[in-house]
């Protein structure tokens, strides 16, 4: 018997699910907006990257709904039960991806003769890798061109000329869902990115680590941005001691260097978490209340340059006319700061928010690294590169653990450095277009 | 002049007793000496006697802010705050946990880091701004495309992987240079040129980026058009007129990140073992030395904010614009 767990995490994500759709929702009333958008996508790249972004973001979600397993104390998300197969039957040691014998040479008896041998893998069946594949790609393929159909149809009952590169992202859909599919169906029989030192599988490693960065990425603007919306819109709106009150706790902050603030404040919590072991039922559930620290910390820390824009911005937006005529008309600076203030400084939050994802992702394997980031027991990119570099030392060299997080990284920070070009190019009202 | 530089130190103290208090509330406040004592000792059953020995012996046994105790002034001077955090600003940081004097340490530790810092700083400026004008040279054409590519793509690799590879292929496969290590004097030259090859490369990406749009929003501008009408070449405009008005928001950028070179990089020095600040640090962290974290944060923003007044400095001097009162 199973039944619905959610971690600390889970509810947070979904919250933020949630304010998207409510947010897209909003945007699609607004016909501004709304041509806004459309001039994003019409980029080639910006589409192929949102739609790689969004792949990410769905095996986020899989990997965010969470089952306790009756019984056992072990909670499942969906993505462990899809990979269920390489979670239970664990090699003994390294192999490379797609091997059928373990990597390094190992000391067996044979008909009383001491040996030095390849072992076997335990849990491969070499099939015919053609057939197979041909199999993956045409699940994938069918698939996709299931959910273009779909699409298509829905383009043409809505019946209006669309600007948008819809070819350019059919095909980026398609390869990926191909792709994914053959990784997946190939995982059935071998170990597809290899091993790593105690025979884990590194393809459901890498996949599970897409939670934990995209998480990172965008639980801590989650916590960022009402700390910076607050303080930046009150200190350039009421001006004053308020002002120099929040000017002076942004500089302080500012001036502590972020990795020592962030390590200094992670090292504390850990010592916290380990004087209350009765917050936590499995090792799951104290590593995900670690990520939860751990985004809180980020974001408490990350606020100020949002900050800081904000407050400039409030400065420039209040001296204009329209503010001042309502002032004088009796508004009062809460409903000023709503209808007039904060909807001509979303452009600004949203570029922040898209450029900030990258170098969250990218500072999440840094931290790991320091050792003041996720828990070691987490699967993450940070964790698997830091582990990479004693296998990059052996003799022959460790190279797929460090290449999977590599790949799956890089496409994941690139997609979202892209996008985030085009976000600025379009919204920024300082680029004519 | 010298009046605003007196201003901006005496606005940097209350800067710095406010990082104080954040270090301060970080260390003694949320995770209290006694929750220290617990997790420093280790064992299971630690008895409370152990954990007033351990107080004693590190001289945390005091009260937060008031110490109801004593007489006087020596009310609030008898006080964790004062006696832990305060005379943190004569630069006196104590001892590590290992009974090191961590002020001698810094001072040991300052040069390989300068070694390191202070050649990518520089190598890397140069080839940045050098890059930036050849892009503006070829800007509009598929150079320039491209270039723009390369540097996003460059920009999207985890600084990590840069590391690991150029060890991998500079030391392990090719046998250029030693994987690790640090020696004095001229030595030390095979064990930071890889590192700082690597420093220059990973950052080419996103400064190349901003120097470009610098560069780009200048050269619209009238003195350029200008200066063509005069016909001047394309490259004497570039190197005459662009490069003295290009570098004046790229100077002053820059500027701010002089005195934190002290710092030294965590990563990199960590990962080629070189016995810097920023491996020192590394180490505190992993080894859970809250002394010398708490001087590292003081001196980063310490070197901080002097790069803060050091820039308020050279918008006057690059800048007679700018007028500072």
């Amino acid at each position: 018997m199973i039944n619905i767990t959610l971690l600390w995490t889970d509810i947070m994500v979904w919250l933020l699910l949630f304010a998207i759709i409510l947010w897209g929702y909003i945007v699609s009333r607004s016909s501004r907006a709304k041509e806004q958008w459309r001039a994003i996508f019409k980029s080639p790249i910006a589409l192929t990257s949102a739609i790689i972004l969004l792949f990410y973001f769905s095996f986020a979600l899989i990997d965010s709904i969470h089952f306790r397993v009756k019984n056992q104390h072990r909670v499942v998300s969906l993505l462990d039960m899809a990979f269920e197969h390489r979670i239970k039957n664990r090699e003994r040691t390294y192999s490379a991806p797609f091997a059928l014998k373990e990597y390094s040479k190992d000391i067996a008896v044979i008909n009383g003769e001491t040996k030095q041998i390849y072992r076997d893998l335990k849990y491969v069946h070499s099939g015919n890798m053609v057939i197979d594949s041909i199999k993956a790609i045409s699940i994938g393929l069918i698939v996709s061109l299931f959910l273009i159909y779909i699409h298509i149809r829905y383009r043409k009952r809505r019946g209006r000329e669309s600007e948008i590169p819809w070819i350019t992202g059919y095909i980026t859909l398609t390869i990926l869902i191909v792709l994914f599919s053959w990784l997946y169906i190939m995982s059935f029989s071998y170990h597809v990115l290899g091993t790593d030192k105690v025979g884990g599988d590194v393809l459901y490693e890498t996949l599970k680590s897409i939670r934990t960065g995209v998480l990172i990425g965008v639980l801590t603007t989650l916590v960022m941005l009402p700390i910076s919306i607050a303080l930046g819109v009150s200190a350039g709106f009421f001006r004053g001691w308020i002002d120099d009150i929040i000017q002076y706790i942004y500089t302080t902050l500012n001036s502590i260097p972020s990795v020592l603030l962030i390590s200094a404040t992670v090292l504390i919590v850990q010592v916290i978490l380990d004087n209350h072991p009765d917050w936590f039922q499995s090792t799951l559930e104290r590593s995900d209340l670690r990520l939860l620290f751990l985004v809180v910390i980020l974001g408490v820390t990350s606020w100020t340059g949002l900050c800081r824009l904000l407050r400039a911005e409030t400065l420039k937006i209040s001296q204009i006319d329209f503010v001042k005529a309502s002032k004088a008309f009796g508004v009062s600076n809460f409903n000023i700061i709503r209808k007039h203030i904060i909807p001509n400084l979303m452009h600004i939050i949203l570029i922040s928010v898209v450029l900030d994802f990258s170098g969250l992702v990218l500072a999440e394997a840094v931290l790991s690294y320091v050792g003041v980031g996720v828990d070691p027991t987490m699967y993450s990119w940070g964790n698997m590169i830091n582990q990479a570099r004693l296998e990059m030392a052996r003799e022959p060299m460790v190279w797929w653990s460090l290449f999977s997080a590599f790949i799956f990284m890089s496409v994941l920070v690139l997609s979202a450095n892209l996008f985030s070009d085009r976000i600025q190019l379009v919204l920024d009202p300082r680029n004519k277009i | 002049m010298l009046l605003y530089i007196i201003k901006r130190v005496l606005y940097a103290i209350p800067i710095l007793i406010g990082v104080n208090l954040i270090t301060f509330i970080l260390f003694f406040m949320v995770n209290s000496p006694d929750d220290m004592a617990r997790s420093q000792l280790g064992a299971k059953q630690v008895t409370p006697q152990m954990i007033e020995a351990w107080k004693e012996k590190k001289g945390y046994n005091k009260p937060l802010f008031l110490n109801d105790k004593a007489k006087g002034i020596s009310k609030i001077t008898d006080t964790l705050f004062v006696k832990e955090s305060l005379k943190l600003f004569s630069f006196d940081f104590g001892y590590s946990d290992n009974n090191r004097d961590i002020k001698e340490d810094i001072k040991d530790r300052m040069y390989p880091s300068l070694a390191i810092a202070l050649p990518t700083f520089i190598i890397g400026l140069v080839t940045n701004i050098s890059l930036a004008l050849l892009i503006i040279l070829f800007r509009g054409t598929i150079l320039d495309t491209t270039m723009m590519i390369i540097a996003v793509i460059i920009m999207s690799i985890s600084g990590l992987f840069y590391i690991i590879a150029g060890q991998v292929l500079f030391s392990k496969m090719w046998h250029l240079v030693p994987i690790s290590g640090y020696e004095n004097g001229f030595g030390a030259i095979k064990f930071v040129i890889l590192p700082i090859i690597i420093g220059v490369f990973s950052g080419i990406g996103s400064s190349v980026r901003w120097y470009r749009s610098i560069f780009l929003e200048e050269i619209n501008k009238d003195y350029i058009r200008t200066a063509r009408a005069k016909g001047l070449s394309e490259i004497s405009i570039l190197f005459k007129h662009l490069l003295p008005n290009g570098m004046l928001p790229i100077l002053t950028g820059v500027v701010v990140i002089i005195p934190t070179l002290f710092m030294g990089s965590l990563i990199m020095e960590s990962f080629f073992g070189i016995p810097g600040l920023g491996s020192y640090t590394i180490d505190a962290i992993k080894a859970q030395d809250f002394a010398i974290v708490k001087a590292m944060v003081f001196l980063g923003s310490f070197l901080y904010i002097i790069g803060l007044i050091l820039t308020d400095i050279s918008y006057t001097i690059f800048d007679p614009r700018v007028k500072l009162g």
